[in-house]
């Protein structure tokens, strides 16, 4: 009986969810796309609960639906209205060869669906159930963090993270050469912005409760990241121009200080005579909270760079700035901090 | 469990085929990101189908961290693809 509540339960979150992709993917109105598709993100956070990973399902309303979906939106209320050409799905297309080309193309993408199936299925009954997880359960006192997802990110899949990060600084970097971005948004209205003065401080305290309740408990630094981006976020689409980014240096130096502490307390491992991010036992959480606090700041940074898709303006007033120093040898630079 | 875990792995896997078809067709920049996004989210889903080990147990630990890695990495990439984008449709105001 428990079994076919549960049952029904997957049936359902499974139909909404293919059902909101299908909306997402076929709307004839972007906008009405982009608000399915931050639906199908949050039914998304959803199955991710039901599959017992809270820290991912954490993860994906801030990221996933919310930060994605702000962007998109964005992306869509910047472009040009010259997007007149319709979506060759809906077009019923009269020539005999593009129906034929489509239904070839539907064909191979069902047999592309079976073989990716068959193999999954074929994986899932063959493979060792168990993998890794029981190895992972067993060192995880050795890390000095008792949430397994952390556990592996920051200690036994440093590496990993720490490439990650070096992902997100080419990926903020690449949209940082696209030049300098307009602001478009305007000072908002009175009730919109005294609710932005509420959230955005409660978002920055629960972004250090999130930081800090990783350790032992879902949360971690990239939760703790999105939802300090968030915090920004909401202070950038509510135009408020007395708040700005860092000034350059402490931009700049905060964008790369996720990798920096990587490299920093890898390094002093090594002089240590340990090898490169291997963590002595004792002092592991410590190590992994530093790294963490640095990630975090880092992630939240570059999220909201790629949130504003380019450099922001007064970066380029800094850099004038600069330039002016840098020839005068006079002038100093004095940039306005967060908040 | 296992039937759990068939479910839900299957049920990526048709979103991502899904998904990509529609990437494939459509001529809209817009749409071809956001199907690349759900496609992306098929994927985590049968990642995630497999490291699920019953409610009674923690689901495995290393796939979860996969995904939430791939969750920031996907933001960004879609980010970069945006802004691309934008600048694209900037310089060519015939094309897109």
């Amino acid at each position: 009986m428990e079994n076919l509540a549960w049952y029904i339960l997957d049936a359902m979150l499974i139909i909404a969810l293919i059902g909101l992709a299908w909306l997402t993917l076929t709307n004839h109105n972007l906008r009405q796309a982009i608000i399915f598709f931050i639906a199908f993100g949050l039914l998304l956070a959803l199955v991710w609960f039901r599959l017992a990973a809270p820290d991912v399902a954490l993860a994906e309303a801030a990221i996933g639906a919310g930060l994605s979906g702000a962007l998109f939106l964005t992306s869509l209320s910047q472009q040009k209205q010259t997007n007149k050409k319709d979506d060759p799905l809906k077009t019923t297309s009269t020539k005999f060869f593009d129906s034929f080309q489509n239904q070839f193309l539907n064909l191979l993408f069902v047999i592309l669906a079976l073989v990716f199936s068959a193999a999954f299925v074929f994986a899932l009954m063959e493979a060792d159930p168990d993998r890794l997880s029981p190895t992972v359960l067993m060192n995880l006192e050795q890390t000095g963090v008792s949430n397994p997802v952390t556990g592996v990110l920051l200690d036994f899949r440093a590496y990993d993270t720490m490439l990650e990060l070096a992902v997100l600084l080419s990926a903020a970097l690449g949209i940082m050469a696209l030049g300098p971005v307009k602001t478009h948004y305007y000072p908002s209205g009175d009730m919109l912005s005294s609710l932005s003065q509420w959230l955005v401080p409660i978002l920055i305290l629960f972004s250090g409760y999130i930081l800090w309740a990783g350790a032992h408990s879902p949360g971690g630094a990239f939760q703790a990241g999105a939802l300090l981006a968030a915090a920004g976020v909401v202070l950038n689409l509510t135009g408020d121009r007395q708040v700005k980014l860092p000034n350059y240096w402490l931009l700049r130096g905060l964008t790369i200080g996720g990798i920096a502490g990587f490299l920093i307390i890898g390094l002093l491992l090594m002089l240590s005579g340990r090898a490169f991010l291997d963590f002595p036992s004792q002092w592991s959480g410590t190590l992994i909270l530093f790294i963490e606090s640095f990630a975090t700041l880092s992630i939240s940074i570059i999220l909201l760079i790629a949130f504003q898709s380019g450099e922001p303006q007064e970066w380029e007033h800094e850099s004038k700035k600069l330039a002016l120093k840098n020839t005068a040898g006079k002038t100093k630079i004095k940039g306005k901090t967060l908040c | 469990m296992l039937s759990t875990q068939l479910i839900y792995g299957i049920a990526g896997i048709v979103l991502f085929v899904l998904s990509l078809r529609v990437a494939f067709s459509t001529e809209l920049f817009l749409r071809q990101v956001l199907a690349i996004n759900v496609a992306g989210a098929g994927l985590f889903l049968t990642l995630l189908s497999v490291a699920f080990k019953g409610l009674e147990q923690p689901a495995d630990p290393i796939p979860q961290a996969l995904v939430l890695t791939g969750i920031v990495v996907a933001f960004s990439a879609t980010a970069l693809a945006l802004a691309l984008g934008k600048k694209l449709a900037e310089n060519s105001p015939d094309e897109r």
